[in-house]
C-alpha cells in the first residue's frame, strides 16, 4: 500500500529532513510512526500526501508514484487518502456537519449524497447528536473526531494521522485511539505518528522509530529477525 | 455552481470591511481610468469638430465650362476619401465673402469684376481628415487640367495629426499605468482574502480539491469586486463630471459616456478583478499554501 524506497529529503536552506528511509506498509496495516520533535515523521507523512516531493527515492503510495506525480495529478491521490493533524484544522465558522460536507462538496461529491454520507460518519466517530455544533462548542476529543470523520468521508485507502492525540487528554486520547483502531479493523491503512509511547506500548502494532531523518528501528524487522 | 458562488459570496458576508474596501479601491483605480477616458473622450469630440473642419478647396480657372467641372465633381465625389464635394461658382464666392467678411464689405460692394475665382470645396470622410490623405487627394485633384491650384492648410492639418498623436498616446500610456494600478490593488485585495481564507484552502488542497476548484470562488470573487467597483467607478465619474459641468459655464459642450463605453468599463471591471485574482490564487497556492502547512504542523 505505501513503499519509501531510498527516500533523501533535503530542504533548500540544506537541512537534510530524510536520510536514506526504506519501508514498506501492507494492506490493511497499523504502523506508529514515533520519534523526537524534528525527527522527520511528519516530512514523512507530507511526502506521502504529496506536499513534499523526495530529493531523491521514490514514494508509492496506493499505485501512485508520488515522486513523479505532476501537480494536477495529486488531487486524485489525496482523495485515497484521509488526513488527520494534531490542531484538528476545522473550520471555526462552520460546523461538525459542514465541516464535514466541505470536503464532499470541493472534491465535487454529488449534492444529493452529501446529507447521508456526512450522518454515517458523524455516528462512526459516535457524534451524531453534535452535528450542528461548531468546533468551538465540542472539546478537544469531540473536534478530533470531527476531523476524523471528516478524513473517513471519501472512504479513503489510507489514513495518515500526524500527532492526532497530541492535544488530548488522556481519556480522549483513549477515545481516539480506540477510533483509529476500529478505523484500522475495517481494513484501512492506518499510518499514525506519535510522540506517546505509552500509547504505542499498549498494542502490538508496527512501530518504525525514526532519529535525525533515519529509521532507526523498525518493529517489522525484528518480527522477521526473530522468525529467521 | 451553487458551491462556487455560495463560497463567493461568503467573502462578502465574512469581512464585509474588507470586501467594501476592495470594491472601492477598486472604484477608485477604475474612477481614476474612468476620469482619463472622460477626458479622452472629450478631447476626440474636440478634434472632431475641428476635422470636420479639414477641406480640401481646388480653385478653378476663370472660363471653364461649368458642365466640366460639374463631371469632374461627380469623378472627385467617387473618391474613397471623398464625403462631399461642393462646386462654389465665382458669384457664390462673392456673395459668400460680402456675407462672412464684414470688413470688406464696402470693398466688395464696389466691385465691377468679381476677382473671386470657383471652387470645388472638398470635404473627407471620416479617418481620412489627415495631412497623408488629404495630401494624396489634393495631388490627385490638381490633375484636373482645369484646376488652378489647390490648398488644404497642410500646416494646420499636421498640427491637428500632432495633436491626435498626443492624445493617443497619453491615452495609452496614462490608461495602461492606471490599469496596472488597479490590477495590483486588486491583486492585493484578493491577497488579503487569500491569507484570510488560507486555512479553508489548506483543507480545500488536503481533502484533494483541484486547483482550478479551489480558484473559482476566488475568481468569481474577484469579478464580482471588479463589477461592484466598475458600477461604482461610474457613478462617481458621474458626479465629477455633474459638478465639473455645473460649475465650468464655458465647456457647456461637455459629453459623458455612452452605453457603450459604460459596458466597456464595467467589462474592464470584471476583467481586472478575474485577472488579480488569477494571479494572487495562482502565486499563493504554488508558494504560500505550502508554507502555511509546514507552520501549521
Amino acid at each position: 500500500m505505501i513503499r519509501l524506497s531510498h527516500v533523501v529529503k533535503t530542504f533548500p536552506n540544506g537541512s537534510l529532513a530524510l536520510k536514506d528511509v526504506s519501508f514498506h506498509v501492507p494492506k490493511g496495516e497499523f504502523v506508529f510512526l514515533t520519534g523526537h520533535s524534528g525527527a522527520g515523521k511528519s516530512t514523512l507523512l507530507r511526502m506521502l500526501y504529496a506536499e513534499e516531493r523526495p530529493s531523491q527515492g521514490e514514494v508509492r503510495v496506493g499505485g501512485h508514484l508520488v515522486h513523479a506525480l505532476k501537480a494536477d495529478e495529486i488531487p486524485r491521490l489525496r482523495r485515497r487518502l484521509g488526513i488527520v493533524f494534531q490542531d484538528f484544522r476545522l473550520l471555526e465558522d462552520r460546523t461538525a456537519f459542514e465541516n464535514i460536507a466541505f470536503a464532499l462538496e470541493v472534491t465535487g461529491a454529488r449534492a444529493d449524497t452529501i446529507p447521508a454520507r456526512v450522518t454515517r460518519v458523524l455516528t462512526q466517530v459516535g457524534l451524531a447528536a453534535k452535528a450542528r455544533a461548531h468546533p468551538r462548542e465540542l472539546s478537544g476529543g469531540e473536534q478530533q473526531r470531527v476531523a476524523i470523520a471528516r478524513a473517513l468521508v471519501n472512504d479513503p485507502a489510507i489514513l495518515l494521522a500526524d500527532e492526532p492525540t497530541g492535544n488530548l487528554d488522556e481519556r480522549a486520547t483513549r477515545g481516539v485511539f480506540q477510533l483509529l483502531r476500529d478505523i484500522n479493523t475495517s481494513g484501512t491503512v492506518v499510518v499514525m505518528a506519535t510522540h506517546d509511547l505509552d500509547l504505542v506500548r499498549q498494542t502490538t502494532y508496527r512501530t518504525i522509530e525514526m532519529r535525525e531523518g533515519s529509521v532507526v528501528f523498525d518493529s517489522a524487522d525484528e518480527a522477521r529477525g526473530e522468525e529467521r | 455552481m451553487r458551491l462556487l458562488t455560495r463560497e463567493a459570496l461568503l467573502s462578502f458576508r465574512r469581512a464585509p470591511l474588507l470586501s467594501a474596501l476592495s470594491v472601492t479601491t477598486i472604484a477608485f483605480s477604475l474612477f481614476t481610468v474612468g476620469l482619463f477616458g472622460l477626458i479622452a473622450i472629450n478631447l476626440r469630440e474636440a478634434l472632431r469638430d475641428l476635422e470636420e473642419r479639414v477641406e480640401i478647396v481646388a480653385f478653378v480657372l476663370r472660363g471653364t465650362p461649368p458642365e466640366t467641372i460639374t463631371l469632374a465633381s461627380q469623378d472627385i465625389a467617387t473618391f474613397p476619401e471623398v464625403l462631399t464635394v461642393t462646386y462654389v461658382t465665382e458669384d457664390d464666392a462673392l456673395a459668400r465673402a460680402r456675407r462672412e467678411l464684414v470688413e470688406f464689405r464696402d470693398a466688395y460692394r464696389d466691385l465691377q469684376v468679381n476677382p473671386l475665382p470657383a471652387s470645388l470645396e472638398i470635404r473627407l470622410r471620416e479617418g481620412f481628415r489627415d495631412a497623408v490623405h488629404a495630401a494624396a487627394v489634393a495631388e490627385r485633384v490638381r490633375g484636373f487640367s482645369f484646376v488652378e491650384d489647390v490648398r488644404f492648410g497642410r500646416d494646420w492639418v499636421e498640427q491637428l495629426d500632432g495633436l491626435r498623436d498626443l492624445a493617443g498616446i497619453l491615452g495609452l500610456v496614462i490608461g495602461g499605468v492606471f490599469a496596472a494600478v488597479a490590477i495590483v490593488i486588486i491583486g492585493v485585495t484578493i491577497r488579503l482574502t487569500l491569507l484570510q481564507r488560507a486555512r479553508e484552502i489548506h483543507i480545500m488542497r488536503l481533502v484533494g480539491a483541484t486547483n482550478w476548484f479551489i480558484r473559482g470562488p476566488f475568481l468569481l470573487e474577484g469579478a464580482l469586486k471588479g463589477f461592484l467597483g466598475g458600477v461604482l467607478a461610474l457613478v462617481l465619474c458621474y458626479a465629477g463630471y455633474t459638478a465639473f459641468r455645473n460649475n465650468t459655464s464655458v465647456l457647456g459642450g461637455l459629453v459623458f459616456f455612452g452605453p457603450h463605453h459604460m459596458f466597456v468599463i464595467v467589462v474592464f471591471g470584471v476583467f481586472l478583478g478575474l485577472f488579480g485574482s488569477l494571479v494572487s490564487v495562482g502565486r499563493h497556492l504554488r508558494t504560500v499554501s505550502g508554507r502555511l502547512d509546514r507552520r501549521m504542523v
